[in-house]
């Protein structure tokens, strides 16, 4: 059976307002039930990628199809910890969208909310404050919300930044239960060996480097065309670390 | 009590309990936005405006308005020169309007005095002005219900508000509008200068307060309400200025709540925003 294609791009270029295209020469395809990684440097695109693909930016040349309902999954620390807010109204937040302003949000919709938290192992946790949780519970929140969005096409910005390992376990393991049920999945990060464990690597520094099965597209030539001079190369080239530079 | 029997003073306690509770209300997310300092700019920005129409004999009403209206447009567009800081902006724009309302103010031919321009007459609220206030203050608290749901998504998360369909920069732009609303109409009865202690201090008491938004939005109109009943009693009873008696029960809820829970996180950030906010009045 050939898997339903979901996203589409050819020749893909993306800009904020009339400034330059930020990302240029973007063509991949992915089916239902597919992750991809999408691999590069601060600045190289991945965030232009997702805007592009939310709908949010302009797409200034080349085509985009998404064939699914979309949902943005960010970094937990964009989000404002200081607010009142319980793990289950961020959850709920995903129905907002297709609740009328001059409705309550439904009880369908709220036990929605409670199941997508259980399935991210947070029922217990569902009336803590979200700035009260950890990172790795704070993102698997997120999640939820994408899950009552009812989300086809997850994408993830760096969803195992600044989590703990066992964290870090537990969100790799609801996010191979969202892929196996057919959702696509796609995963900024700027980790090298996590992108190898993803069905596919879409590698962006500006413009699109290669795209493909990590063991075709993860070469040293591709991870050097994707770095520049911020990847160090390990244990003659079998392993590589990206040495990323912060802005604030 | 006094307060009950006269008709005067019963306009004023209806009035500003009104006025307490929008200002509370909309206060909270003015301060999760982080928008004490635009609440205190449009409050003394308006002065030219109350003050010309005064000269030109047209209600104080409309004169705010149109002062309001011509500082949040100075204000929008000093912040979009990139060679300016916004802070810088809004601080150059709010001082040269305010001195501009003040020497316009001195001036012999202007009937209303500066002194009631600044603090206002809570006292001599006309049923027309009750009506106004009213209105003005139904519509702030059916904006801030109708709109709730989106407030939530643009202050806790306005990077991903987009993909919720809920648009930040919109939300901020209609709030600093209930604003512009909330300071036009109170600004008759407590004046260019106290109207701001309605906004923040019953709004900070209540994030000290309580735990979730939605309560601290209800717990902040009930001690904006609170804190004008106070304040007209505490005035009448002793004989002392009436808006500027409001303004100092809604700072003395604020002290109060400190006191009821003068620790925690939560409390920090208010008594922080508090403090944030006072300093931007000097």
């Amino acid at each position: 059976m050939i898997a339903a294609t979901r996203i589409e791009t050819r020749g893909l270029a993306a800009s904020y307002g009339t400034s330059p295209p930020a990302l240029s020469g973007v063509t991949f395809a992915v089916q239902a039930g597919q992750a991809v990684a999408v691999l590069g440097p601060n600045g190289g695109g991945k965030t232009t990628l997702f805007r592009a693909l939310l709908g949010e930016i302009s797409v200034v040349a080349g085509t985009l199809t998404i064939g699914a309902a979309t949902a943005y999954v960010p970094q937990t620390e964009r989000s404002r910890l200081d607010f009142p807010v319980s793990a289950l109204d961020v959850a709920l937040m995903g129905a907002y969208a297709r609740t009328s302003w001059y409705r309550r949000v439904t009880s369908a919709d709220r036990a929605t909310a409670r199941a997508a938290l259980a399935r991210v192992g947070l029922s217990e946790q569902a009336r803590t404050r979200f700035g009260e949780l950890s990172g790795g519970q704070r993102q698997r929140v997120l999640i939820a919300r994408a899950l009552v969005q009812d989300a086809e096409v997850l994408l993830l910005d760096e969803p195992f930044g600044g989590v703990d390992q066992s964290s870090e376990q537990a969100i790799m393991g609801i996010l191979d239960d969202l892929r196996d049920e057919g959702r696509v999945l796609l995963i900024a990060t700027h980790d090298v060996e996590q992108a190898r464990r993803w069905d596919r690597v879409l590698c962006l520094r500006g413009e699109q480097i290669a795209y493909g099965p990590p063991a075709e597209t993860l070469t040293n030539a591709v991870l050097q065309d994707t770095y520049g001079a911020e990847i160090v190369m390990l244990d003659c080239g079998h392993r590589a670390v990206a040495i990323q530079h912060h802005h604030h | 009590m006094e307060i009950l029997r006269s008709g005067l003073l019963q306009r004023a306690l209806l009035e500003v309990v009104v006025l307490g509770a929008a200002c509370g209300a909309l206060g909270v997310w003015l301060l999760q936005m982080r928008q004490a300092y635009a609440a205190e700019s449009l409050a003394h920005a308006m002065l030219p405006g109350l003050v010309l129409a005064s000269l030109a004999g047209i209600p104080l009403l409309l004169g705010a308005a149109g002062g309001v209206l011509v500082v949040a447009g100075l204000i929008f567009l000093a912040a979009r020169d990139s060679r300016v800081d916004s802070e810088i902006a809004v601080g150059v724009v709010v001082t040269a309007t305010f001195g501009l309302g003040a020497v316009l103010a001195l001036s012999p031919d202007v009937p209303v005095g500066l002194d009631r321009l600044l603090f206002g007459n809570l006292l001599g609220a006309s049923t027309a002005d009750l009506i106004a206030a009213g209105a003005l203050a139904v519509l702030i608290g059916g904006a801030l219900l109708a709109g709730h749901r989106q407030l939530t998504v643009a202050v806790f998360d306005p990077v991903s508000a987009p993909s919720l369909g809920v648009r930040p920069a919109r939300v901020e732009l209609a709030v600093l509008a209930l604003l512009a609303v909330a300071v036009v109409a109170a600004v008759l009865s407590l004046g260019n200068l106290l109207v701001f202690a309605l906004l923040v201090a019953p709004a900070a008491a209540a994030m000290r307060l309580a735990r979730s938004v939605r309560t601290q939005v209800l717990l902040a109109a009930t001690l904006g309400s609170s804190a004008g009943l106070l304040g007209l009693v505490i005035s009448a009873e002793l004989d002392l200025a009436a808006g500027g008696s409001v303004a100092l029960a809604a700072v003395g809820l604020f002290v109060a709540a400190g006191l009821l829970r003068p620790s925690g996180p939560r409390g920090a950030a208010a008594g922080r925003t508090l403090v944030e906010a006072l300093g931007a009045q000097r």
